[in-house]
């Protein structure tokens, strides 16, 4: 059983975001960029799966420019086995990224493709969702706890409620969330083994995908600077203010 | 503990111009000699250049000698130094702008780039790694590993996964030895290993104490009108007294951001002193608040920086390894630059590294020749010509001091045939708080000026919460029971990120705080503390500043 694993460069979560000035989007240059942190628990997940005799083989892939594969190599440094980075300098939205996903799954044949819940740079969490609609496999979002189960996936979510339990024939498609595991630290000869691992390059074109996006990004900008607040002497005074302000 | 290990030929420990230089110049030299070698570098930020912080208007001598093609292959060296400004600041309104021929020699610019180090080192790491270096940023190195007979035999990297109470989490994930025949410590200024070597080994004997200042940077965006791309500007005078040595620098670098910062020499006497608010007040001045004004902060870090010079510099070879840059010091006060001597000292390491191994073995082996590679180097002359300038300025304050640098740098070239040594060290020189005058700190205005947490929020700066506090108190009594009463208690001021609190519990007792998170590993408590109380050691790798472009 083979599992596909999603893999995007994001800003570290470290960083402290900056908007461009001209309002285009934020600023990346010379800024730490890692594997998004929500990806980083989905390879560990298909790594434990691996290792738990579950599945043959782990495929870590990403979608983006060269420098891409930095990410890549610190999914094979994890443990993946092997690796594909499908090479654009396009702008990727979730819908396009879901269409590549489709079009590697049909090539690959995973059992599972484990993805990111969202990307902590544009906060979509659509990709996971639009990939079992393309391919019609079920889907399993949210996941805190992954059990497989012969021919199928257990599943546990995290929902509004509480936690919800599912079962998912596979293939499926399932996409994990921040309580699901913690992922390991990586090993220094497990490093420049990786740099020895193979990481396959193809095209849009190659997989018949066309880049166009759907959606526009207009403008980017920084959330409104808070401001000063003041010391009240009474609640009365409290009550006052807070209606002048309109706000009860 | 039975720990895996890897061997090398040379390892490196820190990712700074030094360490990289070395790096590179050991791959370009093995290649002409046709020899194998295997090269690591390790490097305890998140990534090759979090933690470098620097100016920086770098001097090309070093990487003219390195990648003479470097304009080529495309290094980070864009923006030409076009205009030279010293100002004298006689109060936080006035300042008085030096005429070009009254300024010592080793401060003119012409020919130099104003940079971001940590892109310089970022594209150091590049052409490093395509030579075929291993480079392992995220891993710290966090001991010294000697063989029986006493000789450095390698390091030992940071264990990680480790909780506060020094329980193992889940994945911990023990360190692991790299072993080398020959080691070179490339830490930068006070590097907690290099301290330690310099010990064991006796390398400071017959030299000065090194001595040290804190600089702290700040990176602003600011409006184009204001920006004249390739300006620097440096000044000496207010806010500080005459017997306080330091000094600010603004450095117009691209895309309309400025760098600028403020150096104090840490042997200060005045307990109450505060470098950061100094720094913050300095900006006020309209030599500097002109560019500002209507910017946006966007960076802030700090570093301690070593500024002892030609008479601070300890004995550079040992069995097993090899000191070199801010870790053994050779910043060159005079001219406010170590890049290009870290630089340099690091091709000598690989030059003597190399040329010892075409001589025969090297392993654990005191190569000598890199002491007689420094003496017979340009780095040795420019420290040598430039040896009194720091001691003048230490001796009799700004002004006379600085005119004796004059007389000594532009009239004598250096060449007076004495040599004035500073031998108190910089943790010797407080004052008891009673007998000092707390200096008067403007309130943080949120324009220009700004506290310490929102500009250390600014540094990215990011540890694992739950691990041991890497800032240890030999005696833990001593900040309240020592420091408190007799120089109510420094660190909490000295250090720029806030780390140190002194604070009062429920039952009116008062407690030394120590917020391990916010360090920005510029090592000024473990130089500064009166009694050298604090050490600072690694903590879990990738932890510690994220700087961009610092």
């Amino acid at each position: 059983m083979k599992i596909l694993v999603g893999v995007k460069r994001v800003v570290d979560y470290n960083v402290r975001i900056q908007v461009k000035a001209d309002g285009s989007g934020v600023a990346t240059d010379g800024v730490k960029m890692s594997m998004n942190p929500f990806d980083e628990i989905a390879v560990e997940e298909a790594l434990r799966i691996k290792e738990a005799g579950k599945a043959d083989e782990v495929i870590a892939v990403t979608i983006g420019p060269k420098v891409c594969q930095e990410q890549l190599r610190t999914a094979l440094a994890m443990g993946a086995d092997r690796a594909i980075h499908v090479e654009t300098d396009d702008d990727i939205q979730p819908l396009t990224g879901a269409r590549i996903l489709k079009a590697l799954a049909d090539k690959e044949e995973p059992k599972i493709v484990l993805l990111g819940k969202q990307a902590i740079d544009d906060d979509n969490n659509q990709t996971a969702q639009m990939l079992g609609a393309l391919s019609h496999w079920p889907q399993a979002t949210f996941a805190s706890e992954v059990n497989i189960e012969g021919e199928s996936a257990v599943v546990t979510r995290e929902i509004d409620a509480g936690l919800e339990q599912l079962s998912v024939d596979l293939p499926a498609v399932i996409s994990v969330d921040l309580r699901l595991n913690e992922p390991r630290y990586v090993k220094l000869p497990d490093i420049m083994k990786a740099k020895r691992k193979p990481i396959e390059t193809i095209t849009l074109g190659d997989l018949n995908v066309d880049a166009a996006a759907s959606v526009k990004v207009l403008k980017t900008s920084t959330p409104a600077k808070r401001q000063a607040g003041i010391k009240v002497e009474s609640v009365d005074e409290l009550v006052t203010v807070l209606k002048e302000k309109g706000l009860i | 503990m039975e720990r895996e290990s890897m061997e090398f030929d040379v390892v490196i420990v820190g990712a700074g111009p030094a360490g990289l230089s070395a790096a590179c110049k050991l791959m370009q030299l093995a290649q002409e000699k046709d020899q194998e070698l295997m090269v690591c570098v390790i490097e305890k930020g998140s990534e090759v250049g979090a933690h470098i912080l620097s100016g920086a208007v770098l001097e090309p001598t070093a990487m003219n000698e390195l990648f003479p093609d470097w304009k080529e292959k495309g290094a980070p060296l864009k923006t030409a130094v076009k205009g030279d400004d010293v100002y004298y600041l006689t109060n936080e309104k006035k300042g008085i702008k030096t005429p070009n021929f009254l300024v010592p020699k080793p401060m003119h610019n012409e020919g130099n780039y104003i940079v971001s180090m940590a892109n310089v080192c970022r594209w150091l790491a590049e052409q490093a790694e395509a030579l075929g270096v291993e480079i392992f940023p995220g891993f710290t190195a966090s001991e010294v590993l000697f063989n029986d007979d006493g000789s450095v035999k390698g390091i030992l990297t940071g264990d990680m996964g480790v909780a506060e109470d020094g329980s193992e989490k889940d994945g911990y994930m023990p360190g692991m030895e790299l072993l080398a025949k020959q080691t070179i410590f490339a830490e930068g200024c006070r590097g907690h290993l290099g301290k330690q070597l310099m010990e064991t080994f006796n390398l400071r004997d017959h030299v000065d104490p090194q001595h040290y200042g804190i600089g702290i940077k700040e990176i602003w965006s600011i409006e184009p009108e204001k920006h004249q791309e390739g300006l620097v500007v440096h000044t000496a005078g207010w806010p500080l007294d005459n017997h306080t040595e330091g000094g600010g620098f603004l450095y117009h670098m691209e895309n309309n951001q400025v760098a600028l910062g403020f150096i104090i020499a840490l042997n200060y006497s005045n307990p109450h002193l505060s470098p950061f608010d100094e720094m913050q007040r300095w900006k006020l001045n309209p030599k500097i608040s002109q560019y500002l004004e209507g910017g946006e902060r966007i960076g802030y870090g700090a570093r301690a920086v070593n500024k002892g010079g030609f008479q601070s510099v300890p004995k550079l070879s040992f069995p097993g390894g090899l000191l070199i840059g801010c870790d053994a010091g050779f910043l060159n006060g005079a001219k406010i630059k170590g890049n290009h001597t870290a630089m340099k000292t690091g091709m000598l390491a690989a030059e003597t590294i190399i040329e010892s191994i075409m001589a025969g073995d090297v392993a654990s082996k005191e190569l000598g020749l890199m002491d007689e590679k420094y003496k017979t180097s340009w780095v040795y002359d420019e420290l040598h010509k430039t040896r009194n300038f720091g001691p003048a300025l230490h001796k009799f304050g700004t002004l006379i001091g600085g005119s004796f640098a004059w007389l000594d740098q532009n009239i004598f070239a250096g060449k007076l045939p004495f040599t004035w040594h500073n031998t108190t060290p910089d943790h010797d020189t407080l004052k008891s708080a009673n007998e000092c005058e707390a200096p008067h700190y403007p309130k943080p205005d949120g324009k220009i000026t700004f506290d310490k947490l929102s500009s250390v929020f600014l540094s990215s700066t990011n540890h694992e919460e739950d691990q041991p506090c890497h800032l240890k108190l030999t005696d833990p009594s001593i900040p309240i029971k020592h420091n408190l009463p007799l120089y109510d208690e420094p660190a909490q001021r000295y250090c720029p990120a806030g780390v140190y609190e002194v604070i009062t519990d429920e039952d009116g007792q008062k407690k030394f705080q120590i917020n391990g998170q916010n360090c920005v590993h510029c090592k000024t408590c473990d130089i500064k503390d009166p009694t050298q109380n604090i050490t600072w050691v690694t903590p879990e790798g990738g932890g510690g500043p994220n700087y961009s472009n610092m």
